[in-house]
């Protein structure tokens, strides 16, 4: 019987695919939404800043 | 240079969108939400508690976000997309080997609790703890998750990676007609 032979490999294929899936995404660059936005974030942090004559960090 | 801890938001943004991708199965809705987490927990920075995980404090964010806001929306893009279908639009090949394909049609069959907790575990590296947290539920919740999670897609997977001809043909009816049925 190779019934529990093939369970286990069929599990093992899940965790490559699960893998696989989220590394696919997981590495890819930051689309420029992403970028754009963390520098807008960044700037109005600076411009905040600024404005307090202090700096939080 | 920086200790900033807003500058380490921008090293989980890839297992952010990752993990979006996982809960929404839409990559324009997997991004919304990250764009929203990532506003909120750049502009929540105070809240975050300085030698904490921080990995788990973004997606317990972003899974708030999605559950909260974009969860309904979902629904209503999710057959205009038709990615399961896509996905579904090619026989799985008889090598024996579990096809991609194959893989995501069967993921998305899933409650959404159990891909969430496989993806933490399974993909993300997340320890059953870290998970736990992220997900607000108890340690055993999230091991039998995953192992509801797995069975079920070795069930699936078992069958359509079985030569018979008949077993896969009504594999992908039955994956069909839930596709249906979920819609």
């Amino acid at each position: 019987m190779s019934r529990p032979d093939r369970t286990s490999r069929v599990s093992k294929e899940i965790d490559e695919n699960l893998k696989r899936a989220y590394e696919d995404v997981a590495n890819q660059e930051l689309p420029t939404r992403f970028t754009d936005l963390l520098e807008q974030l960044r700037e109005k942090d600076a411009a905040g800043s600024k404005k307090d004559g202090a700096n939080d960090n | 240079m920086t200790t900033d801890p807003k500058e380490e938001i921008v090293t989980h943004l890839g297992a952010m969108r990752a993990f979006a991708m996982s809960l929404t199965r839409n990559s324009a809705l997997a991004d919304d939400i990250v764009q929203d987490a990532l506003v909120k927990a750049w502009t929540n920075i105070g809240s975050f508690q300085a030698g904490t995980n921080m990995r788990a404090w973004l997606f317990t964010i972003l899974r708030n976000t999605y559950y909260s806001h974009h969860r309904k929306r979902k629904r209503e893009v999710e057959d205009t997309e038709g990615e399961l279908s896509a996905g579904l639009a090619q026989k799985p090949d008889h090598d024996g080997r579990l096809q991609m394909r194959d893989f995501n049609a069967a993921f998305g069959l899933l409650p959404e609790e159990q891909r969430e907790a496989l993806v933490l575990v399974g993909a993300g590296g997340f320890s059953y703890e870290e998970a736990a947290e992220t997900c607000g539920v108890a340690v055993g919740t999230i091991k039998s998750r995953v192992n509801r999670g797995r069975a079920k897609l070795v069930e699936l997977m078992d069958i359509s990676d079985d030569e018979a001809m008949e077993a896969t043909e009504a594999v992908t009816q039955g994956i069909v007609t839930m596709n249906q049925s979920i819609a």
